[in-house]
């Protein structure tokens, strides 16, 4: 077993900086790397590029890194829940690169899985493809999708061991299993590490492979944005 | 009387067979879950990485790791499956996913969609949309016919930046049922009390008539 447990987020996040590029999952609030978000905030590394589906909300996930002006970059499908988002965009203060959600799994994917670029139809037509390379196989017209290149990805796991195998839970997987071994350094935190070979084998989501750095994260805040609930 | 929202996801929900798994996307769409008919088996798809959804959980019974793509909290139904995001992706370019119902600002008689920017305004972005317009076959718009100071959403051409090209099937709007076909809006039901003429006068894109219209049965 190799081990690739570290003690905690400061040792996990080792190696930070400035002007690098994060990966970093979650869909809403939804599986988002608390742990790694609020040490981000801690290092205060700057002019940064994020590469996240959502941009967290005001004071919350990566609204946490918006209000403290470090990212010089969003990469992301939807942003229409953080009003300081918004203020920072129209402004122009923020740089933002809105990408179709399905492109934006597999431009990780295409990272971890060594493609460097792949065709996909979404956003044909439309200003996303602008500037792009397009393609027409069997009569449709496709647009050429680069992988992601980034310094880090950080990753939320329910459970984990410490030879870095994965599984994640209900809809919290999301993008982090797409983006493990989709950057230089992948590093996971998990609600649960468990010993080595608890985990079944059978049920593993992302071998240990994928991950650099693993750690217990704790005081897991787990927010709903929208609680919404029937009567008995 | 022209439909409210409820109406127009109750005459869409007509529109579900048996055996198919549907994505709907937020706002109306989500409502058409809550009419389909309960003889029919169907999968509700949400991007976000579940197949198999259910109702809105009990109060206290909620799990913040089990949401919908609108972000608000779920449950599953005996069957059902937890994926990733490019497995989600993968059922909807890999035309897995029967059918596709989702909201637009505008459409045009091509087929065009418009439903994620309005230029120095709002910016929300596109979330699954253009991955879902730009490879479904069976592609449902749920809308209002015409904005709040009445003018048309059903155009010649769109006039907001595009989600997709040529993808629409049908639209579905607080006053009439609409098939796009051959670069036009075929009328093919009005909503109860609503005049052809009222139609008409709503539409800016080419409308066809073809004899007489009947009222949606709902």
């Amino acid at each position: 077993m190799i081990n690739k447990k570290v003690k905690n987020v400061q040792e996990a996040l080792l190696g930070v900086k400035s002007e690098m590029t994060f990966m970093l999952g979650g869909f809403g609030l939804c599986g988002i790397p608390e742990n790694a978000i609020s040490e981000l905030v801690r290092l205060d590394v700057r002019e940064v590029t994020c590469i996240s589906n959502n941009a967290g909300v005001d004071g919350f996930g990566l609204g946490l890194l918006l209000e403290n002006k470090q990212i010089k970059k969003m990469i992301s499908s939807y942003v229409g829940e953080n009003d300081e988002f918004e203020r920072q965009m129209l402004s122009g203060e923020l740089e933002v690169e809105l990408t179709p959600q399905g492109t934006l799994a597999e431009k990780c994917r295409a990272a971890q899985a060594g493609f460097p670029a792949f065709y996909t139809p979404a956003g044909y037509g439309t200003e996303v493809a602008e500037g792009k390379e397009t393609r027409e196989f069997d009569g449709k017209m496709y647009v050429l999708e680069p992988a992601f290149k980034a310094d880090f990805a950080f990753v939320k796991a329910w459970k984990g061991d410490a030879a870095g195998n994965l599984v994640f839970k209900g809809t919290s997987r999301n993008f982090n299993p797409n983006m493990c071994g989709a950057a230089t350094i992948t590093v996971a935190e998990v609600e649960e590490m468990v010993e080595v070979g608890e985990l079944d084998p059978n049920n593993v989501h992302i071998p240990g492979i994928f991950v650099q750095r693993i750690f217990q994260g704790k005081d897991y805040e787990k927010r709903i944005e929208q609680r919404t609930v029937r009567q008995k | 009387m022209a439909l409210d929202k409820t109406g127009i996801a109750k005459r869409i929900a007509q529109e579900v067979e048996d055996g198919f798994y549907v994505n709907l996307g937020i706002g109306i769409p989500t409502l058409v879950a809550n009419y389909v008919r309960e003889d029919i088996e169907v999968e509700f798809q949400s991007e976000n990485g579940v197949l198999g959804m259910g109702p809105f959980p009990f109060d206290g019974e909620e799990d913040a790791d089990i949401i919908n793509a609108g972000k608000q909290t779920i449950t599953t139904m005996p069957g059902a499956s937890f994926f990733d995001s490019s497995m989600s992706f993968a059922m909807i370019r890999g035309k897995h996913v029967d059918l596709t119902i989702l909201g637009a600002m505008e459409v045009s008689e091509n087929g065009d969609i418009a439903n994620w920017k309005i230029p120095g305004k709002m910016v929300k972005g596109m979330g699954g949309a253009m991955d879902l317009v730009a490879s479904a076959e069976n592609i449902i718009v749920a809308m209002m016919h015409t904005n709040k100071h009445g003018d048309s959403k059903i155009l010649k051409k769109c006039s907001l930046p595009l989600t997709g090209v040529g993808c629409v099937t049908k639209v579905v709007t607080n006053l009439a049922v609409l098939e796009v076909k051959n670069n036009q809006f075929h009328l093919l039901e009005r909503a109860p009390g609503v005049s052809v003429e009222d139609i008409q006068k709503a539409t800016e894109g080419t409308l066809v008539i073809n004899g007489e219209v009947p009222e949606m049965n709902i």
